[in-house]
């Protein structure tokens, strides 16, 4: 009998992988294009590497799944070179969530100072700008440039996989032009 | 007989507050509450949820005989009432929390040290009517100690080494085994209990939306249920059809992507891989049918915010069986492969008995013999038409709270070929009428029961409101389950539990 490992490994061997790949441009995720022009950018600036520590200051864990789904095989962002990695001392961009809860505002400063130069500090989602529906309570900051300079920011609550390769290749942009 | 006083016969001994649905509540004084404590010592009675306000305690409870609920409230006109912890240490960190937010001590209670409140707050007591200024410093923690020959320590966190959130672990190691492990949590602490408070309700319905993120369907549908219990309102039939069908996706993206991460902490990454691929096909379709991936803001007070259309439900007709044979097929990965069961079997052992003394619910409590579930006791429209089955596994294990995933995710592929077959048509909205009142609802989540609580005003604001997590009362039995195991196995027990950290730290 063929285990059942080996024929989900069969399949996909025939098959393909899940991953989105050649679609027309009017593809109306436009996550193909988005990613091809990141998969160029990254290699002039960074030589195919760009390494992002993730940082949730107080979100609801709402980002954190769509950063699951960009790191999944459907959008797969490590085929461009870009990896989440588990220390910031690996790290050239913070990914940071959340409105910044208080109790958390020390953790974040010294985890930007861990991560060596030059670094880019990336805010995702909506209360991670501002503090959006989180905003004026006493225990948020308020949004993460009220802790460490802000270098892009993603929107959407939660972004989309696709607003988050979006907002990846506007950064490789503004990095580009420094 | 002492022992088989029901809740509301004994609770019926204090003065009932009017205007609160669909369960009473009721005010006790200092004696009714210290007979309560000691009733609840040989009672089956379960602590739901439990909160505070600037002078006033509240704690829902279950009868687990008579299926009762109730909420009980201790006026403190001196700041303190008579803790619950001696015979519910299920209530130890709600305690704590309520002493750190509303500033009313817990009389008897033996762990003082302040647990959401980090030191790092503007004002300390900040929801109490006279809150304290701020500390000085901020709060050292005093762990607890172990000690002994070659005892270590190992500190996680509160920036761990994944994407997920913050918190910290304190091991006590001994070579390779964890002799134990506290937690220290509230780093995610955002002051929900004060958003919900005085708020128009849409602003306060964003922000119950957002207590966790994974669960956002079962926190909005809760509120919107407690809002609705408030005003008297009943929204139309399709609408209760469609916040369950939204409840059940919600349920079955989350379960298949634990199933692949809790894979994928034993080293095996194909899982995750697929399930990440059947959690996308289910989010995809979310936003097909109703314009959010994870169904964020879709149910609100008096309904639900977007109807399925014709379309739409011919997306989630099309998904149904291609997802179940998928689904299947990793499954028998799961069953057929031994390498993986050796890391699942026996690992991270909960106690039948820890459960129940802690009333935990969700995959922690039916792997583990507790098989509450709020779809079927008080039980809810549709789910009372759809024979629900819950399944109840025993041996307490990462594989048991596995298996209670797969049993579930099942189900809900059931539940919702069924919805799509019996939804009647109609409305999805109903106003809400502006009348003052007090509101409780239970909803079960993928990860358990949640609750939420409202009050509120004549003119459409919410006066108070407050959103209890399961989590609460899952994250003390994962100190227990790691016990004796190796700390290799604590990210594979932690994700068999996947409780939240911000529904925890609200």
């Amino acid at each position: 009998m063929i285990p059942p490992i080996g024929k989900i490994l069969f399949r996909h061997l025939i098959k393909g992988p899940h991953t989105l790949r050649d679609a027309p441009p009017a593809d109306p995720d436009g996550v193909d294009e988005l990613a091809r022009a990141l998969a160029e950018r990254t290699r002039n600036r960074l030589g195919r590497s760009l390494a992002i520590r993730e940082i949730d200051a107080g979100s609801c864990n709402g980002c954190e799944l769509e950063i699951h789904a960009v790191n999944g095989p459907v959008y797969d962002l490590e085929r461009f070179g870009i990896r989440f990695v588990a220390s910031p001392r690996h790290a050239d961009v913070l990914l940071v969530t959340g409105p910044v809860s208080r109790n958390m505002a020390e953790a974040l400063r010294r985890t930007v100072e861990a991560t060596p130069q030059p670094r880019w500090v990336v805010a995702m989602g909506e209360c991670a700008l501002d503090g959006g529906c989180f905003k004026g309570s006493y225990a948020v900051m308020g949004g993460v440039h009220e802790v460490v300079p802000v270098d892009l920011h993603i929107p959407g609550c939660p972004p989309s996989p696709r607003q988050i390769l979006a907002g990846l290749l506007a950064l490789l942009d503004t990095a580009s032009a420094r | 007989m002492m022992g088989h006083v029901t809740l509301l016969d004994f609770l019926s001994s204090g003065q009932p507050v009017p205007g609160h649905r669909p369960f009473p509540r009721f005010r006790l004084d200092l004696r009714a509450w210290r007979a309560m404590v000691a009733q609840m010592a040989m009672a089956e009675w379960s602590v739901m949820a439990m909160w505070g306000e600037p002078d006033e305690v509240h704690v829902a409870l279950r009868d687990d005989d008579s299926g009762e609920v109730a909420v009980a409230s201790h006026p403190c006109p001196e700041f303190w009432f008579p803790s619950l912890s001696r015979a519910r240490p299920a209530a130890i960190r709600l305690e704590r929390a309520i002493h750190d937010l509303w500033g009313l001590a817990p009389m008897g209670l033996e762990d003082r040290r302040p647990w959401l409140d980090h030191g790092r707050w503007p004002s300390r007591l900040p929801l109490a009517s006279n809150p304290k200024p701020a500390a000085e410093v901020p709060h050292a923690y005093d762990f607890l100690k172990a000690e002994g020959d070659g005892l270590h320590q190992i500190p996680v966190g509160p920036v761990h080494a994944g994407v997920i959130e913050p918190g910290h672990f304190r091991f006590h190691c001994q070579g390779e085994a964890v002799v134990r492990l506290e937690e220290r949590l509230g780093y995610v602490h955002k002051g929900i209990s004060g958003l919900l408070s005085g708020r128009p309700l849409d602003q306060a319905l964003r922000v119950a939306g957002r207590v966790s993120g994974d669960a956002t369907v079962a926190h909005a549908l809760a509120f919107s249920r407690a809002v609705e219990a408030a005003v008297g309102c009943e929204p139309p039939p399709r609408a209760l059809w469609l916040r369950a069908l939204m409840a059940e996706l919600e349920r079955v993206a989350n379960h298949v992507f634990d199933i692949g991460a809790v894979c994928n902490d034993a080293a095996f990454a194909i899982m995750l891989s697929h399930m990440g691929v059947l959690r996308e096909t289910v989010l995809r379709a979310n936003h097909a049918m109703f314009g959010h991936r994870l169904l964020m803001d879709r149910v609100e007070p008096g309904g639900v915010a977007a109807d399925l259309t014709g379309d739409g439900a011919e997306t989630l007709r099309h998904l149904l069986p291609h997802f179940r044979r998928d689904f299947e097929r990793a499954f028998l990965i799961y069953e057929n492969t031994p390498s993986l069961s050796d890391r699942t079997l026996g690992t991270g052992v909960v106690a039948t008995s820890l459960v129940h003394r802690f009333a935990a619910g969700g995959f922690v409590g039916r792997a583990s013999g507790r098989g509450h579930d709020s779809r079927k006791a008080p039980g809810q429209v549709p789910y009372d038409q759809m024979d629900l089955a819950v399944p109840v596994y025993t041996d307490g294990d990462v594989n048991a709270r596995l298996m209670v995933r797969f049993d579930e995710v099942r189900e809900s592929l059931r539940l919702l070929g069924l919805i799509l077959l019996e939804m009647p048509d109609g409305a999805v909205r109903r106003p809400l009428p502006r009348v003052a009142g007090e509101g409780m609802a239970m909803v079960e989540s993928f990860r358990g029961e949640v609750l939420s609580w409202v009050r509120m005003a004549e003119d459409g604001h919410v006066l108070r409101a407050h959103a209890h997590d399961p989590s609460w009362f899952q994250w003390p039995l994962l100190e227990a389950a790691i016990e004796g195991n190796i700390v290799a196995d604590f990210p594979l027990c932690n994700k068999s539990f996947n409780c939240s950290y911000s529904g925890h730290d609200l």
